[in-house]
């Protein structure tokens, strides 16, 4: 979600006048007595932020430690990069990471090129009742939590589930273990994936087609472009701000193949292609003990995400303007 | 007038006909699991049912709602709903009025606040955490940990931005302090920006199912979604090492059916609500000043 935040059309590029607009600096005392209520309101979102997100980060100091819980992070022994140079040594956790580039890359490509697909061929429908059904029923999955989805799954392509059942009477074709074949692991996240998805990333581009200035069809039309030159001439390169803004910020992502996702659908069989770098932490550490090795796989993850989100933050802003807020 | 074309006509009826096939395999999983839950187990086990149910009953439910496991961990999910969803609104509508306006070291704090969406400490040090301040196995690990939300933050302040200024001037000329104007202008004047987030808030509290599993050591303390997932879940990756054919002995379907379709029947009733905000919602935040 967070790829919809600010404004990514913003037409006009700014020169910059913040920096003319603002006011004049108040001492720190005077700006106290003035705005004390404003501080005030901020100190409960900070206390909450201070303790709950940046507490854990400083438990990050584990990830240099063979941390015992019995110690603590003050008595356990310093080890310092073995934990990180242990990532590479695993054949489960090098695994772990080619999974999750495989599987989120995959993801995120899928999951940009369809909607907009999906999005072109939804604004062809002009008939109003349809159009708005169609859009209330493809978004009503992204709301659904993935223990929900996952039940269903595990229902529908299980071996003698719905869809088994389907092709074996059509087709004649054997039962398909869809998720305990090491094979079709992969297929089935992405795809199950972009149909709990693909509804909700399309919202942004139907907005972008519907804000197309209807005079530049009519021009084309009366210039005898026909709608398939009209799309690829006028709609396409109008969505291509918003192509762009999405497809860089989805960079942050690239080590994110879905916790929530992954944890409810995979098994023993399908670690080999299936297990990510999240589900690795979780049963490394938590069900193993490895603390200190679990917090290093963590920070090797979110410190490369931190970096290609910083990254692609600029790109974006380069390129389309766009900024955060 | 493409619309006229013999080569346009085509492609409508077949668009028209594969975007509502494409709807249909977003709606149909949920109703085969309704159907599912209404008939009788011999039916469900037989692959007998589709989207109607086959030996109408309701046993399902009537199991399902006299398990006291299945009840409890429904009344916890309600429970750090509502008050997750209070604190969080609190925390974050304070927070989101006081950044709409200008003053020195705004800019720091919007920094401070904004980082969390780009790094965070991780699994491990969170449960340390959670385990050292000692909410472990409360339900304030449900609630607290995640009431405060950068990304709502910033949807919030965005709609206050959208307040006109002259509003807050006169109210100020008249005598009434940043809190009265919170209160009696804020407040009010972005109530249908305020139930939008509060709905993501509450949907977002009624599906989390991991922390409930990380933070709770016994069972009987789960909320509603950890509960489904070791019953739907958990038991299937167990029954994984069976046959088939003993998987399906075992496994009772419609009760898990009807377990699942009760779980997620709260967030079919508000989707219309949330639906009617969401897309509005999300394009009005991203307006800026």
């Amino acid at each position: 979600m967070a790829q919809l935040l600010g404004n990514p059309i913003a037409r006009e590029k700014p020169e910059r006048p913040e920096k003319l607009e603002q006011p004049l600096r108040n001492p720190w005392g005077k700006e106290i007595r003035k705005s004390w209520p404003l501080y005030l309101m901020c100190l409960p979102a900070l206390v909450f932020v201070l303790i709950f997100a940046y507490g854990p980060m400083a438990g990050l100091v584990m990830a240099f430690q063979d941390y015992k819980p019995w110690l603590g992070m003050t008595g356990s022994a310093w080890i310092g990069m073995d934990n990180f140079a242990r990532i590479f040594q695993y054949e489960e956790s090098t695994q772990a990471i080619i999974n999750t580039l495989i599987i989120a890359d995959c993801k995120i490509v899928i999951g940009i090129i369809v909607p907009i697909f999906m999005a072109i061929l939804l604004s062809e429908i002009r008939n109003v009742g349809v159009k708005k059904s169609i859009q209330t029923l493809v978004y009503l999955p992204h709301f659904l939590s993935w223990v929900t989805v996952a039940g269903m799954m595990i229902d529908i392509l299980g071996l003698d589930g719905g869809i088994n059942h389907f092709l074996a009477s059509v087709f004649g074709t054997k039962p398909i273990f869809f998720l305990g074949d090491p094979e079709l692991f992969r297929p089935t996240v992405i795809i199950s994936d972009l149909w709990k998805n693909f509804g909700f990333s399309m919202i942004v581009y139907l907005a972008t087609i519907t804000g197309i200035d209807p005079s530049y069809y009519e021009a084309a039309e009366i210039d005898g472009a026909t709608r398939r030159q009209q799309i690829r001439h006028v709609t396409l390169p109008s969505m291509l701000p918003m192509i762009i803004v999405i497809a860089t910020l989805s960079l942050g992502s690239i080590l994110d193949a879905g916790f929530d996702q992954i944890f409810n659908l995979y098994n023993p069989l399908v670690y080999s292609t299936g297990d990510i770098i999240d589900t690795y932490v979780y049963r490394s550490s938590l069900l193993n003990g490895q603390y200190g090795f679990g917090t290093a796989v963590g920070l090797f993850k979110s410190g490369i995400s931190l970096v290609l989100i910083v990254i692609s933050y600029r790109i974006a802003y380069k390129l389309a303007n766009y900024k955060i807020f | 007038m493409y619309h006229k074309t013999g080569g346009y006509k085509v492609f409508a009826v077949f668009n028209y006909i594969f975007l509502i096939l494409v709807a249909l395999s977003c709606f149909l999983p949920l109703l085969h699991l309704l159907a599912q839950s209404f008939s009788s187990k011999s039916a469900v086990n037989g692959n007998l049912v589709t989207f109607w149910p086959v030996e109408f009953n309701t046993d399902s439910y009537r199991k399902t709602f006299s398990n006291s496991n299945f009840t409890g961990s429904m009344l916890i999910s309600v429970t750090r709903t509502v008050l997750g969803t209070a604190i969080s609104m609190f925390v974050i509508t304070t927070a989101g009025y006081a950044l709409s306006k200008e003053f020195r070291g705004r800019n720091a704090l919007m920094w401070i606040f904004v980082f969390t969406m780009l790094f965070s400490g991780g699994l491990i040090p969170s449960y340390i955490l959670i385990t050292t301040l000692g909410l472990k196995d409360t339900l304030w690990s449900l609630v607290l940990p995640g009431a405060f939300g950068a990304y709502n933050l910033i949807l919030i302040m965005n709609f206050f931005k959208t307040i006109p200024k002259a509003l807050e001037e006169a109210a100020f000329i008249d005598g009434a302090s940043f809190f009265g104007i919170f209160r009696k202008i804020y407040l009010p004047l972005s109530l249908p920006g305020l139930a939008t987030v509060g709905l993501f808030i509450m949907v977002g509290h009624w599906n989390s199912w991991f922390d409930g599993i990380l933070y709770m050591s016994d069972t009987n303390k789960y909320p509603l979604a950890s509960f489904l997932q070791t019953v739907v879940v958990q038991s299937n990756a167990q029954s994984m090492a069976l046959s088939a054919s003993e998987a399906a002995a075992l496994s009772e379907k419609s009760l898990k059916a009807a377990q699942i379709f009760i779980s997620t029947l709260p967030i079919i009733l508000v989707y219309p609500f949330l639906q009617r905000y969401f897309v509005k919602g999300i394009v009005l935040g991203a307006v800026k000043e």
